[in-house]
């Protein structure tokens, strides 16, 4: 989706603040927030990762920008729990209120109806499965990789709706392949319910002035991308 | 939302979750005493020390890092595929995650704030140079900046180089000089 997650190349942010002394967590309720991810990814109510960062991506548009990261995982985890059935949203606010918020706040969460509804949460399978999945994102190819080491390849110039790792500016450019990874979970289906659907994971380089245009610094960014976000040029 | 309405709603949640079974509110004391205490840039540098002191550790954090990250017992969390990459006189690396903050967690610790935040994730693939100005890291426009945006499952963490003034040092004290910004590659190491 063209969200507002999808950083890279705006503009107008201004400086960056380089102070973060601190190793760890600086408020108790940034490592509340942690720990809740990991215990409803425990239980199942989140299905992986990739289901997860999809959450993050929805919540709404200014509390992504305000919130600050926990914030964000905050968002992420009511719209988790409400769409899984587990909690309303109203009941949250109510509680909030009873510990002293005033109510009437922006919130992050932005829960849409029917985004579990190919997903049963608590489903004692699901659990089960889920904590059989193997600890990395790394399966078995199904296929031989497309493309190799030196080939130059063309990104996929459209937006998806969904869940997706191509950076909007990124696509429909011109990349040259330098590493070739074997076969990965596919974020795009798996945030969705709809299968790993393992693919080929190839680290491809951009020059700067195929990404920014003239006048663009002497730079190369590097991406990691599924095969089915590349294509050849005489494919195009 | 302010940070405090976030820390009461977050409060509000943590409350529900556990009288539903589907949080041990123990567990968040044990979580936040096990990053601030146990995990960090320690083994992040501790790899960093090593490769500056044998060529052959060198050589294969560089080719296969994943393969030497788990030879270490760290406990920083899981890491599916880790890449080093090397600075050297003609190019600089940068690591970011524009799409949202992904981390070498098992080798750095948890993200600095900056990391995660809006102006760097948006600004580093683009104007790498002003945005190491901001943090006193002056590097040429000869140089070649490489920037890697993390946006798979692969982690990346970058091999320093070392100032000459620490040749000859063994590998603890090595380690401990080492600082969290230079393995993002926001900085570079001075023998000052």
């Amino acid at each position: 989706m063209d969200g507002i997650h999808d950083l890279g190349g705006k503009q107008g942010f201004g400086a960056v603040d380089p102070e973060d002394p601190l190793q760890g967590f600086s408020q108790r309720w940034h490592g509340s927030v942690f720990t809740m991810i990991n215990s409803l990814a425990a239980a199942g109510v989140m299905h992986n990762s990739d289901h997860f960062r999809h959450a993050v991506e929805r919540i709404d548009p200014i509390s992504y920008l305000d919130d600050g990261y926990y914030g964000r995982w905050l968002g992420a985890a009511e719209n988790l729990l409400v769409e899984g059935g587990i909690l309303e949203q109203q009941e949250i606010t109510d509680r909030a209120v009873a510990y002293g918020a005033k109510g009437d706040e922006r919130v992050a969460a932005r829960p849409q109806q029917g985004a579990d509804s190919d997903l049963s949460s608590r489903d004692a399978d699901r659990i089960l499965r889920t904590s059989a999945t193997p600890l990395t994102a790394e399966r078995n190819p199904v296929a031989a990789a497309k493309y190799s080491i030196g080939d130059v390849l063309l990104t996929r110039m459209s937006s998806v709706p969904g869940h997706t790792r191509l950076p909007a500016y990124a696509r429909g450019r011109l990349g040259t392949v330098v590493a070739v990874h074997g076969a990965w979970v596919f974020p795009d289906t798996n945030a969705h319910g709809k299968g790993e659907q393992p693919q080929h994971l190839y680290t491809l380089c951009f020059d700067a002035q195929e990404l920014w245009g003239e006048g663009a610094e002497n730079l190369e960014v590097f991406l990691d991308l599924f095969e089915p976000y590349l294509h050849r040029v005489e494919e195009a | 939302m302010s940070q405090t309405t976030a820390a009461i709603r977050a409060q509000a949640l943590e409350s529900l979750l556990t009288e539903r079974g589907l949080l041990d509110a123990d567990l968040i004391d044990d979580v936040i005493v096990r990053y601030n205490e146990r995990v960090g840039p320690m083994n992040g540098a501790k790899l960093v020390a090593h490769a500056w002191s044998d060529v052959a550790f060198k050589k294969r954090l560089l080719t296969d890092a994943t393969a030497v990250v788990n030879e270490f017992e760290f406990s920083g969390g899981q890491v599916d595929k880790l890449v080093v990459v090397e600075n050297t006189p003609d190019t600089h690396n940068v690591v970011v995650c524009t799409l949202c903050s992904c981390y070498p967690w098992a080798v750095l610790g948890l993200p600095p704030k900056w990391y995660k935040d809006p102006a760097y994730r948006s600004r580093v693939v683009r104007e790498p140079r002003s945005v190491l100005a901001e943090f006193g890291t002056f590097i040429s426009t000869e140089k070649k900046i490489r920037v890697w945006d993390s946006s798979a499952e692969i982690r990346y963490m970058v091999l320093p180089e070392m100032p000459a003034a620490w040749q000859g040092r063994d590998v603890d004290s090595l380690a401990a000089s080492v600082s969290r910004d230079s393995m993002i590659g926001v900085t570079v190491l001075d023998a000052n």
